[in-house]
């Protein structure tokens, strides 16, 4: 079947909604800005579940192995060595359009939420435009057939998010969470950048798919090439896979490069759902997939996956126990649940029932965007009602909020893994992946589980329990166009569980069967209880269990409180050290050495004009004595210097 | 189509203007012939595609001579190719725009615009001459007007920089004149000749190319903020008036590029190989340098001429580079760096027409009071950070691309080098947007700005459009100038074997 055409609309449509609404929208089309942009959005759904639908259902395989398929590949900039060329096209393959579908649906859902949560909004048209800006480049990102083009959505994910994390611009909190947003994952982008040219030039090629094949097999020039070489002990193939990496791990908050996301979360609420939690963090994992064959050739490459996965997820799991913004749980949370999807793609062998990782790991990501984002516009809607973003200043919400309540509930258990919600059989995959990889990494994995199942559960009951706080509110729960995304979500939460994902996405694309193993399954089940169960115990009612255990703690509870001194680390180097030891000097230099060099000269040319512009006089007396003076001394030059 | 009609057509506009007194007349002329400047050179952009040669050869086209001083060989020799075409391009927009955003210029407007227009005549000239000589006349041209421009309109220490700005590139046009004198006596035949084509079709040896290339070379260098010989930029850009920073960064700042290019490494390949080491060096140096520098500017003129610096050492550094995916990106990022630190300039002009200051400090949430406008300078911002879709990005990915394909360590150190300004272009780009466009509101007047108005707006459109053309549709400019960087690599690789 021919994908370009409806595909290429995929695109396009975002694209000119963006154009529409972001030229027109303020002034003639403010009131209908948002029914346009969710009108595209459902179109775009259908068309990635159309996608969906043809591709793992009607054509995608061929001899059993689902083939990539390139819809569409313009050359767009060729460069003048080899076959270097950033094209623009369509890349189809199981994990681009399972892409498609999470994008285009919790993009929808986002959509319509946002129609009501945003109504008194004043900038109502630009937040739909911007929303419009961040699907068209998302899209854009996960169909990419050539490594650049990817990283040039890449950027423009990154600059959708910083106006939407800004949107808010007259709080100074917005304004300093958006540019460090935006800074931190560019210097991570320095090193996918760099990654690029070392890949592009030694493989001859900017393509993916070109670049996989060559690097893949061990007899070709390329890889020789780039096995051969090195710098520091480590070859060019590592180095270029570790710097795409620090590309990767700076989008999706990946320690150390996460200090963006939890202030991120200044971002509009329904924004951090779609951006900060179900998609754009998880590219830099999608990323990893996408190289997924080149990785798993290189063991140095993909331990350091995996370890930055479980150290995050381990990491952002301890510090999410703490926090009491209600958003910089979730957003931790997201940060610890993408070091899951992260570490599955490091402990991964490739192929067949050994590729058990990567499929764990896009099943991860499939199932957590679903969940989070609901939890996210649970939030929202809480956030909405009590007029506070503080879990301190909630409790007892469940009477008021009947229909959030019981959505928000069923993401808790789906994020802490209970069966049979979606997130449970998409973490133990991981874990069973784990399990056979790698040992340490499923201890860390297990420990963190349990982590998670508490402050997942320290968070609903002290939104939803716990004692009524009394709310003023003037309305209802919230209308019909924020509820329906909430039910929707629900529903996919409860049902992507059963999806037989290992039927569709694999490492090689041969479909393989992945069974429950009940006796595995126990161990995590029970973290899961007990954590569940200390949180039932510490925060069903309020009590002084919290504060004793906190106290008992003593300094690694604040460390952790203060999320560990990595922010005050990275204000000490930028601030302290680039700031006062490069940037001052360079422009001291530059007034003072170079620019002095300069004045120096006038100056100094100057003061000689100054000292002989005597000489001219105008005196005839003074003209008559030089003159007499230069034939004295030529005559003196004459007589005793000539012979 | 004569290619003097460039040179006439803004000659005449500024001969035309002189006799009228009311700044609405004289403002009108003055559009009339900018726009008559960009009409006849998107005529130009056209003939040139049809024109069966374009695509094959670099080789020169529309092709005219004529004697202008026999005894020493001087011809007003004129041709284009793709390189030259698209600065005629870029002029032809900036001082549309400059025009446009000059319109409330009260303070004798006659000689504002008379000075302007010459300023744009000296810049065709230059870009359309293939004999050196005249080159160096038209760079002239585009240089002493300056001095008026700023010392007369200018503001702050305008004395200062305006006479620190025409000394600096009188001395550089001075070295260039030696570089241009010891090719003329030295040519291996023994013909005295300017012309560029005969030049380079039969290079000198390879001493009297080591011996006379840095003098070229440092020469236009110092028009393209070569460090150390960049003081003049942030001075003169920030004391001269809005259209005349923008010709200054726009255009005269490509002179230099466009002079390195042409001139130094074309006419003398094997000097322009045996140098690049020091060029790159030197250009990494600024493109860092000139990034951290202008990380502690607190003037947003000072920004943008700092940022200048750093931006156009991409044009060097990629020259210096010798491939030819890094010169063509280096010809990109003249016109795109063109484009967009004239865009740059006009909204800062606007914001301080307004708030009448150009401190960052002292403003805040302008975002809420003059969409428009803060809208540009979130979008020249952008541009200036290397965003996708605009043009910045294409010009930095080529040169970067380019400059990996050498292998060599200092190479490789100095691409590296050159990688890392773009995180420190998105630090000092943040700030300002931040603190400027976003934010509280600085103070309660800003509600009664007035946004900007049509000429503004057009101004801003046209160089927008410039800058997403090549952004979204970079193989157009890089089909344009392919023919013309294949000729300079073919020099190039000639003179290594």
């Amino acid at each position: 079947m021919n994908y370009a055409q409806f595909t290429a609309l995929l695109l396009l449509l975002p694209l000119a909604s963006f154009t529409v609404l972001g030229i027109w929208g303020r002034k003639y089309i403010r009131q209908a800005s948002g029914i346009i942009g969710t009108t595209v959005l459902l179109v775009i759904t259908a068309l990635s579940l159309y996608a969906a639908y043809s591709y793992f259902l009607v054509d995608g395989q061929t001899n059993g192995t689902y083939q990539p398929i390139i819809a569409l590949q313009l050359p767009w900039l060729q460069f003048g060595y080899q076959q270097l060329s950033i094209d623009m096209g369509i890349l189809l393959d199981p994990i681009s359009v399972m892409m498609l579908v999470v994008i285009s649906v919790v993009s929808l859902m986002v959509h319509i939420f946002s129609l009501g949560y945003m109504k008194d909004e004043e900038r109502y048209s630009t937040y739909f435009a911007f929303l419009s800006l961040f699907t068209f480049s998302m899209l854009g990102l996960v169909i990419s057939v050539n490594i650049f083009q990817i990283y040039m959505f890449w950027e423009l994910v990154g600059v959708s998010s910083y106006l939407l994390i800004g949107f808010f611009f007259t709080k100074p909190s917005a304004v300093a969470a958006s540019k460090k947003a935006f800074i931190v994952t560019r210097f991570a982008d320095l090193g996918f950048l760099i990654g690029i040219l070392i890949l592009g030039i030694q493989c001859g090629t900017l393509d993916f798919m070109s670049i996989i094949e060559r690097l893949t097999n061990p007899q070709s020039e390329a890889y020789i090439g780039m096995t051969s070489t090195g710098f520091l002990g480590l070859s060019s193939l590592t180095w270029a896979l570790i710097l795409v990496f620090m590309g990767g791990a700076g989008k999706s908050a990946m320690f150390p490069l996460h200090i963006w996301l939890p202030d991120a979360m200044e971002g509009p609420t329904p924004v951090s759902a779609l951006i900060h939690a179900a998609t754009m963090v998880v590219a830099g994992v999608y990323l990893v997939a996408r190289l997924f064959p080149v990785f798993q050739l290189d063991e140095i490459a993909q331990n350091i996956v995996a370890w930055t996965g479980a150290t995050s997820a381990l990491f952002a799991a301890i510090i999410a126990t703490t926090q009491t913004d209600i958003k910089r749980v979730l957003a931790y949370s997201t940060m610890s649940q993408i070091g899951y999807m992260m570490f599955a793609l490091g402990v991964s062998g490739y192929g067949g029932e050994a590729g058990l990782g990567f499929t764990a790991s896009m099943f991860h990501l499939f199932t957590h965007a679903f969940f989070k984002s609901l939890l996210f516009l649970g939030a929202g809607a809480v956030i909405h009602y009590a007029h506070s973003n503080d879990m301190l200043h909630m409790g007892g919400l469940r009477k008021y909020m009947p229909v959030t309540h019981a959505t928000f509930l069923l993401a808790c258990l789906a994020i802490a893994g209970v069966p049979p919600l979606s997130g449970f059989f998409s973490k133990e995959e991981i874990l069973l992946a784990a399990w056979q990889g790698n040992k340490a990494i499923y201890f860390i994995a297990l420990g963190t589980a349990g982590l998670t199942a508490f402050y997942m559960f320290r968070l609903y009951f002290m939104i939803f329990w716990q004692r009524d706080k009394h709310y003023h509110s003037d309305h209802g729960e919230a209308p019909f166009s924020m509820k329906l995304p909430l039910l929707v979500l629900g529903a996919l939460t409860v049902g992507t569980g059963f999806i037989p994902f290992a039927q569709w996405v694999s490492s090689d694309g041969k479909p393989f069967e992945t069974a429950l193993h009940l006796d595995f399954s126990a161990a995590p089940i029970a973290m899961v209880v007990a954590g569940i169960g200390l949180a039932y115990s510490f925060y069903r009612k309020e009590n002084d269990k919290p504060a004793r255990l906190s106290a008992a703690l003593g300094s690694l509870y604040r460390s952790a409180y203060n999320k560990f001194y990595i922010d005050e680390l990275y204000l000490f180097v930028t601030h302290k050290i680039i700031f006062r030891f490069i940037g001052r000097p360079a422009a001291w230099a530059d007034r003072n050495l170079v620019d002095g060099t300069v004045n120096g000269l006038a100056t100094s040319t100057e003061n000689a004009a100054g000292a002989i512009k005597g000489w001219q006089s105008g005196k005839v007396q003074h003209y008559a004595l030089y003159f007499f003076g230069g034939v004295l001394v030529l005559a003196f030059l004459f007589i005793y210097l000539w012979k | 189509m004569n290619l003097n009609w460039l040179i006439i057509v803004p000659l005449l506009t500024a001969l035309a203007v002189l006799p009228f007194r009311q700044l609405r007349q004289i403002r009108l002329i003055a559009l009339a012939g900018s726009a008559a400047q960009l009409l006849l050179s998107l005529v130009l952009l056209r003939l040139f595609l049809q024109h069966p040669e374009a695509k094959l050869s670099g080789a020169m086209l529309f092709e005219s001579s004529y004697s202008w001083f026999e005894p020493l060989h001087i011809n007003l020799h004129t041709g284009i190719d793709g390189i030259s075409l698209s600065m005629i391009l870029l002029t032809a927009l900036v001082v549309l725009a400059g025009v446009l955003v000059s319109w409330k210029m009260e303070k004798m407007s006659r000689e504002f615009f008379f000075l302007l227009l010459l300023l744009s005549a000296g810049a065709y000239g230059y870009f359309i001459s293939l004999d050196v000589f005249t080159m160096f006349f038209f760079l002239e041209m585009a240089v002493v007007p300056k001095f008026l421009l700023i010392g007369i309109w200018g503001s702050g220490k305008k004395e200062y920089s305006a006479t620190k700005l025409v000394l600096m590139l009188m001395g550089a046009s001075a070295l260039v004149f030696v570089g241009l004198a010891g090719l003329y006596f030295n040519h291996p035949a023994g013909e005295h000749t300017f012309s560029m084509t005969v030049l380079a079709n039969n290079p000198p040896t390879a001493d009297v190319q080591r011996f006379f290339f840095p003098f070229a070379f440092i020469g236009f260098g110092v028009f393209t903020a070569l460090f150390p010989f960049h003081t003049w930029v942030p001075d003169g850009h920030s004391s001269a008036p809005t259209a005349a920073s923008m010709f200054l960064a726009g255009i005269s700042m490509k002179l230099g590029g466009y002079g390195v290019l042409r001139v130094a490494t074309t006419i003398m390949p094997e000097a322009a190989s045996y140098y690049a080491p020091y060029i790159i060096v030197l250009s990494a140096i600024a493109i860092l340098y000139g990034s951290f520098a202008t990380m502690m500017q607190t003037d947003l003129k000072y920004i943008n001429a700092y940022s200048s610096v750093s931006h156009t050492g991409f044009v060097l550094f990629g020259i210096g580079m010798l491939t030819k995916t890094a010169i063509a990106g280096a010809v990109i990022q003249m016109v795109s760096h063109g484009l967009m630190t004239a865009l740059f300039f006009a909204v800062i002009g606007m914001v301080y027409e307004r708030t009448h200051t150009r401190e960052v400090a002292k403003m805040g949430g302008l975002l809420k009071a003059i969409p428009f406008i803060s809208t540009v300078f979130v979008i020249a911002g952008l541009t200036s950070l290397g965003l996708p879709g605009f043009s910045g990005f294409v010009a930095e990915m080529m040169v970067f691309i380019g400059s990996w394909e050498n292998s060599g360590v200092l190479h490789r150190t100095a691409t590296i080098a050159a990688t890392a300004s773009i995180v420190v272009t998105a630090v000092y780009i943040l700030r300002a947007v931040g603190k400027v466009i976003m934010g509280p509101v600085e103070h309660k007047a800003y509600f009664d700005f007035r946004d900007a108005t049509w000429n503004e707006k057009l101004a801003a459109i046209l160089l927008i459009a410039g800058i997403v053309a090549i952004g979204m549709a970079p193989f157009l400019i890089n089909d344009l100038i392919a023919p013309g960087t294949e000729a300079i690599m073919e020099k190039l690789s000639a003179s290594t074997r």
